[in-house]
């Protein structure tokens, strides 16, 4: 286990320089965690805390809560929902394409149009069906 | 050095999101234990130089995914509990089922055979980072090397697609909906008349 460990980092010395662009990031990661421990943390040391049942309770427009919060609603939701994902899977599929463009072959350029095509025509038979349509 | 550390805190993020998504008591924490879980295996990517996966775990798992479990969570309307309350009743089923799974991963643990051809496989050649970005190294092979598995996907998302229509589609009849081509094909002759009427005589 250390063994392969090491090779795997091993392995990433040509990633080296790639690895240091991801420092900003790293840094930005960092002090976004570091500002909501502390923001959690100050309140927990700094608040005045002097709770009484009527100021822990639930405060919903000053009634009572009437129901809990988890409740079913619309299945169509659900639908937006996972046509987004497709959608968004078909553009992450367009990235590399997109980027890879000049030096693509003849086939990879169709094999795309493909992939498109199928695609559009799965897009076709959903707004026929007016599952875009919000009732 | 640093990749080192780094290596080693996602590592150990990942496992504890898992360990948080398996051990949650409120199924919605559970999802955003699993976010984590999600992000950390990004990081790992990245350390592993494969940036474009990394940054699609991202934005297909955390942004869809997670958001899709999260509606599921929402949806199901379970009382969880009286689901906790059930939890020993059921415990010695789940153990069962449980140990039926340990006994299949032992049986295939214990025929493990690594393919002689899998030391080069695992070597296979990766584009030097220097020269060539990870994206781009991507696209020159998926579209034509891997052209059957590519166009499956795309037929993978239509069936999904289809799928999803089909099965949670449902028009309601009480409710009016708008035709725009109805709408802007209405001829004004047609709907409206001019009459004259007579002083006196009303529209009789």
């Amino acid at each position: 286990m250390e063994n392969e460990v090491v090779v795997l980092i091993d392995t990433m010395g040509p990633y080296q320089a790639l690895l240091r662009e991801y420092l900003p990031i790293v840094i930005f990661l960092g002090l976004a965690i570091a500002l909501g421990i502390v923001l959690v943390l100050s309140a927990v040391v700094l608040a005045v805390k002097n709770p009484d049942p009527e100021k822990v309770s639930a405060y919903e427009c000053g009634f009572n809560a009437f129901d809990d919060a988890r409740m079913k609603f619309d299945v169509r939701f659900y639908l937006v929902a996972i046509l987004f994902i497709i959608f968004d899977l078909e553009v992450a599929f367009l990235f590399p394409w997109a980027v890879a463009f000049p030096h693509l072959s003849e086939v990879a350029f169709w094999s795309m149009m493909g992939f498109l095509g199928v695609l559009t025509i799965g897009f076709a038979y959903e707004w026929k069906k007016g599952a875009l349509d919000w009732e | 050095m640093a990749a080192v550390i780094f290596f080693y805190l996602f590592a150990l993020l990942s496992i504890v999101g898992g360990l948080g998504t398996v051990l949650g008591r409120n199924p919605v924490h559970s999802v955003l234990w699993l976010i984590l879980s999600f992000i950390s295996a990004a990081g790992l990517f990245v350390l592993a130089g494969a940036e474009f996966v990394a940054m699609l775990l991202v934005i297909v798992y955390v942004g869809a995914v997670a958001v899709l479990f999260l509606f599921v969570v929402m949806m199901l309307d379970v009382d969880f509990s009286a689901l906790r309350a059930e939890t020993s009743r059921l415990l010695p089923v789940g153990l069962l089922i449980g140990l039926v799974i340990l006994l299949q991963l032992g049986i295939a643990f214990g025929d493990w055979h690594a393919a002689p051809t899998a030391p080069e496989l695992a070597r296979a050649p990766v584009p030097d980072a220097t020269l060539i970005q990870n994206t781009a190294a991507i696209g020159q092979i998926l579209y034509d090397e891997y052209f059957l598995a590519f166009q499956m996907a795309g037929l993978v998302l239509l069936v999904a697609m289809i799928g999803a229509i089909v099965l949670t589609l449902r028009h309601r009849q009480d409710v009016k909906r708008q035709n725009v081509m109805l709408q802007m094909s209405r001829d004004p002759k047609k709907a409206m008349a001019v009459i004259d009427v007579k002083p006196g005589q009303g529209l009789g």
